[in-house]
C-alpha cells in the first residue's frame, strides 16, 4: 500500500507542482490519477519512485518512508511505464525486458528466459524477441514496456500515460490486456492519463485533479459518475455535455441506451439484443463514451 | 608591446594584407556555396556525392594544399593567389554543408504555403527560404571565417605578406614577442570579423533576436557546424 | 602537369626512400606524432566533454572556448611556445598541437551526448539504472558516432598542424614542404604534400568507417524515425569533418 501524506512540491522555478495532497492508494488495485495537462498527476506518480522528491510531507510504501529507501534500490524493486515505451532503442526486445533483472545480477540465461515468459504474458509472438524497437510496432512496443516493468515481479507497477501514442483501437486492446493481467496477477497499478473514459475504464480508484495537484474528486468510477463533487468534476467528466446522461428508450429492434442528444450509446446488458458477458464494472451503464461497443468485451 | 610601436606601420601593413587574404575567400565561398548547397538540398541524389566531395576537400591539410595549387592553377609558388584559392576551397567546402542543412532546416509546411500562395521558387527562395535559413549560414559563417583568418597565417611560409610573416621573422629573429603580437593581431582580427558577421547578421534578420525558437535552431545549428555533425 | 609528373617521379625515386630523412621514417615519424597527440587530446577533451554533455551545464562555457581557441592560428602557437621555453625539440610544439586537437574532440563529446534522445535515458533512471550505468550504456553507445566524428576532426587536424610544425627542427613529412620551400625543390615540397594529403585522406576514410561501424544495430534497424525541422541529424549519422582549421 502507497500513502501520500500532506505531499508538496515546489520546483526549483518557483513552480507549485503539487500542494499539501493526501491519498492512499490501496494494495492490489489499480488507481488511476487523471487531470489535464499541468495537474501534477506525473510528478506525484514520480515521486513513488524518488524520480522526484518532495518538498514536504511524507510518501510511504508499507509504512517505510519512501526518503529512507535507496533510490536505486527502489527503482529496481518498482516496475515503471512510460509513454513511447522508453525503450533503449539499441538493445534488443529480449534485452530491453531483461534491463532490470540483468542489473540485479541474475544470470543472462535466467533473464532471458524469464524475458521471454514474459512476452507470453504480455501477449507478444516470441519472434520479435530479437528484434529491435524501431522495429515494432507502437502497440508491440508499449507491450514490451508493460513486460519490462513486470520483468522483476514487482509488487508496485507504475504507469505514465503508457498508452497515450498508440490509436484507439490499439489502446483498447491495451487496455483489456492490462485488466486482464491485473485479474491474473494483482499488482498494485498507479496509472496516470488525461483520458477520463479510460480512467473509468481501468481504475478501482480514480482521482481527479485541478492544476497544482489539488484533489477534485476520489472515489470509484460509479460514485463519481453518480456524484460528481462539483462542476469542474461535471465538466471534465462530461456529465454537463449530457454524453452520462442515459435513459433508455424503447425502439422497434429492442431497449437502446440514448444520450441526452438523442445518439445510440449502448445497451442494457441482459436486455433480449444485448450479447451475452455482463461485465462487473461500472463501465456497463456508464459507457466510456465509445459509441456501439455497449459491453461487448473484444 | 615595444615591438608594435616600434613597428606599428609594418604590422599595419600585414594586417591590410591578412584581411583581404582572409575576406576574399569567404565571400567567394559563401557566395558560391548558395547554389551548389541550394541544388544538394533539392535534389537528394546529389547531396550525398556533394557532402563527400565537400568533404574530402575539407579534409585535405591546408600547407600541402597551398603547395599543390602551383601545379593546379598554374600559379607561381609564391603567389597569394594559393592562398585565397585553398582558403576559398575550404569555405566552400565547409558552407556547400552548411548551406544545406540551413535550406533543409526551413519548416516544410512554410514552404508548401509560400507555394501555395504563388511564390514561383525563384522568390520563394530569396524571400523565403534564405531568410528562414539565415541563422543557420551565419553559424557556418562565423565558424568558416575564424578558421579563415587563423589558416592565412599559415601563407607566411610561401612569403605571402600576412601577420604570420610575424611568426617566421620571430622565428628566425628569436624574438618571442614579435610572435606574440602577431598571435593577438589575429585573434583580435577573428574577433572583429565574427562581431561584423553577428551585426550584419542582427540587421539582416531582425526577428531572430526575439524569436526564441530562431535563436533556439540557430544555437543547434551553430553546434552542428562547429562539429560538423 | 609536369610538375604532378615530377613529384611522383621525387616520391618514387628510390634515394628518397633510403636513410633517416627518407619517406618512410618521416611517414612513421608523422604518423606517430600525430597518434601521440590525438591521444593526449583525446584523454583531456573526451572526459570534460562527457561530463558537460551527462550534467548539461558548461556548455555555453565550452562552445565560447572551442571558439577562442580555433582562432588561435597554429604557426604562431607553435613557434611561441618553442621560443619562450628556448626548447625547439618536440615538446613544446607537442603541447600546442594538443591544446590546438581539443576543440574538436570536446565538440564531439558533448554534442554526442547531447543528441541521444531523453526518453530512453529518463526510462534507464526510473528502472533502476545508476548514473554510471546510465552513461555507459545508454548514453555513451548511442552517442558513440558523434564523438567518433570528432576524434575524425581532431585527427584531421593533428595531421595537418604536424606538418606546419616543420618550421621547427622535428621530423615528420612537413620536413619535405619546409625544407622543399627553402631550396626551391617545387617536386620535392609537391611530393611531400601528396604523400601528406593522402595520409590524411586515408585517416579520414578509416574514421567514417568506424563511425558507420559504431552505429548501434538497433538505430538504424527497422523504419526511419521522423524527423522534426532542422533536425535532420541525429545520432545514427556519420558526420563530415568538423569546422576547425587544418593547419
Amino acid at each position: 500500500m502507497i500513502e501520500f501524506r500532506d505531499v508538496t512540491k515546489r520546483f526549483p522555478d518557483g513552480t507549485l507542482a503539487v500542494d499539501d495532497f493526501s491519498l492512499v492508494v490501496p494494495s492490489r488495485r489499480i488507481t488511476v490519477l487523471v487531470g489535464s495537462s499541468g495537474s501534477g498527476k506525473t510528478t506525484i506518480l514520480r515521486m513513488i519512485n524518488r524520480m522526484v522528491d518532495p518538498t514536504s510531507g511524507r510518501i510511504e510504501i508499507d509504512g517505510e518512508d519512501v526518503l529512507s529507501l535507496k533510490p536505486v534500490a527502489l527503482r529496481r524493486s518498482i516496475g515503471y511505464v512510460m509513454q513511447n515505451s522508453g525503450l533503449l532503442p539499441h538493445r534488443k526486445v529480449v534485452d530491453n525486458i531483461a534491463t532490470v533483472p540483468l542489473l540485479k545480477g541474475v544470470s543472462k540465461k535466467d533473464a532471458r528466459e524469464r524475458a521471454l515468459e514474459l512476452m507470453d504474458t504480455v501477449g507478444l509472438e516470441r519472434s520479435l524477441a530479437d528484434r529491435y524497437p524501431s522495429q515494432l510496432s507502437g502497440g508491440q512496443q508499449q507491450r514490451v514496456g508493460v513486460a519490462r516493468g513486470l520483468a522483476v515481479d514487482p509488487n508496485i507497477l507504475l504507469m505514465d500515460e503508457p498508452f497515450g501514442a498508440v490509436d484507439p483501437i490499439v489502446r483498447e486492446d491495451l487496455q483489456q490486456e492490462l485488466l486482464r493481467l491485473q485479474r491474473d496477477l494483482g499488482k498494485t497499478v498507479v496509472f496516470v492519463t488525461h483520458d477520463i473514459d479510460e480512467a473509468f475504464k481501468l481504475g478501482d480508484q480514480v482521482v481527479i485533479f485541478r492544476k497544482g495537484g489539488i484533489v477534485a474528486q476520489k472515489g470509484t468510477p460509479s460514485e463519481i459518475l453518480a456524484d460528481p463533487a462539483d462542476d469542474f468534476v461535471a465538466s471534465f467528466i462530461g456529465a454537463d455535455r449530457g454524453r452520462r446522461a442515459l435513459h433508455v428508450e424503447e425502439t422497434p429492434t429492442g431497449s437502446v441506451l440514448v444520450d441526452s442528444d438523442g445518439r445510440p450509446a449502448g445497451v442494457l446488458s441482459g436486455s433480449p439484443r444485448g450479447a451475452g458477458s455482463s461485465e462487473a464494472k461500472a463501465a456497463t451503464v456508464s459507457v466510456a463514451g465509445a459509441p456501439a461497443q455497449g459491453e461487448d468485451a473484444p | 608591446m615595444s615591438f608594435l610601436w616600434s613597428n606599428f606601420g609594418q604590422v599595419w601593413n600585414l594586417t591590410l594584407s591578412h584581411v583581404w587574404l582572409s575576406a576574399l575567400p569567404i565571400v567567394i565561398g559563401f557566395v558560391i556555396s548558395l547554389p551548389i548547397g541550394w541544388v544538394a538540398n533539392r535534389y537528394r541524389l546529389t547531396r550525398a556525392a556533394l557532402l563527400t566531395i565537400g568533404g574530402i576537400l575539407y579534409a585535405i591539410p591546408s600547407l600541402p594544399l597551398f603547395f599543390a595549387m602551383p601545379a593546379l592553377i598554374g600559379t607561381q609558388i609564391l603567389s597569394p593567389l594559393n592562398v585565397i584559392v585553398a582558403l576559398s576551397i575550404y569555405a566552400l567546402a565547409l558552407m556547400v554543408r552548411t548551406t544545406a542543412d540551413a535550406l533543409a532546416s526551413v519548416p516544410g509546411d512554410v514552404l508548401q504555403s509560400a507555394t501555395a500562395v504563388g511564390f514561383s521558387a525563384w522568390r520563394r527562395f530569396w524571400t523565403v527560404e534564405l531568410p528562414l535559413a539565415g541563422p543557420v549560414l551565419l553559424a557556418g559563417l562565423r565558424v568558416v571565417s575564424v578558421s579563415t583568418v587563423s589558416l592565412v597565417s599559415v601563407g607566411a611560409l610561401l612569403g605571402v605578406p600576412n601577420l604570420g610573416q610575424l611568426f617566421t621573422a620571430g622565428l628566425n629573429g628569436y624574438y618571442p614577442e614579435e610572435v606574440a603580437v602577431g598571435i593577438v593581431m589575429i585573434m583580435l582580427l577573428a574577433l572583429v570579423f565574427d562581431l561584423i558577421l553577428v551585426g550584419v547578421g542582427r540587421l539582416l534578420m531582425p526577428w531572430t533576436s526575439a524569436d526564441r525558437r530562431a535563436r533556439r535552431l540557430s544555437r543547434r545549428a551553430a553546434m552542428r557546424a562547429v562539429t560538423g555533425a | 602537369m609536369t610538375d604532378i609528373l615530377a613529384a611522383f617521379g621525387w616520391i618514387f625515386d628510390p634515394v628518397n626512400w633510403a636513410g633517416a630523412s627518407g619517406i618512410p621514417t618521416r611517414i612513421g615519424e608523422h604518423i606517430l606524432y600525430s597518434l601521440l597527440t590525438l591521444l593526449l587530446a583525446c584523454a583531456i577533451a573526451l572526459p570534460i566533454g562527457f561530463a558537460i554533455g551527462h550534467s548539461g551545464r558548461f556548455r555555453g562555457l565550452a562552445v565560447g572556448l572551442s571558439g577562442a581557441l580555433r582562432a588561435l592560428p597554429t604557426l604562431g602557437l607553435v613557434v611561441y611556445l618553442a621560443l619562450i621555453t628556448t626548447n625547439l625539440s618536440i615538446g613544446p610544439p607537442l603541447i600546442a598541437l594538443t591544446i590546438l586537437a581539443i576543440p574538436p574532440v570536446l565538440a564531439g563529446a558533448y554534442s554526442g551526448l547531447e543528441s541521444v534522445d531523453r526518453a530512453p535515458i529518463d526510462a534507464a533512471r526510473a528502472i533502476g539504472m545508476t548514473g554510471w550505468q546510465v552513461f555507459t550504456k545508454v548514453e555513451l553507445p548511442l552517442a558513440l558516432p558523434l564523438v567518433i566524428g570528432g576524434i575524425r576532426s581532431g585527427a584531421l587536424q593533428v595531421i595537418a598542424t604536424w606538418t606546419v610544425a616543420a618550421i621547427l627542427p622535428v621530423g615528420g613529412l612537413g620536413r619535405f614542404l619546409i625544407d622543399g620551400i627553402a631550396i626551391q625543390n617545387y617536386p620535392e615540397m609537391l611530393g611531400g604534400s601528396i604523400i601528406v594529403i593522402v595520409l590524411a585522406l586515408v585517416s579520414d576514410g578509416l574514421f567514417a568507417l568506424a563511425q558507420k561501424l559504431v552505429v548501434p544495430r538497433g538505430v538504424t534497424a527497422g523504419r526511419v524515425r521522423d524527423t522534426t525541422e532542422g533536425e535532420a541529424r541525429h545520432s545514427g549519422r556519420a558526420s563530415a569533418p568538423e569546422g576547425a582549421p587544418t593547419t
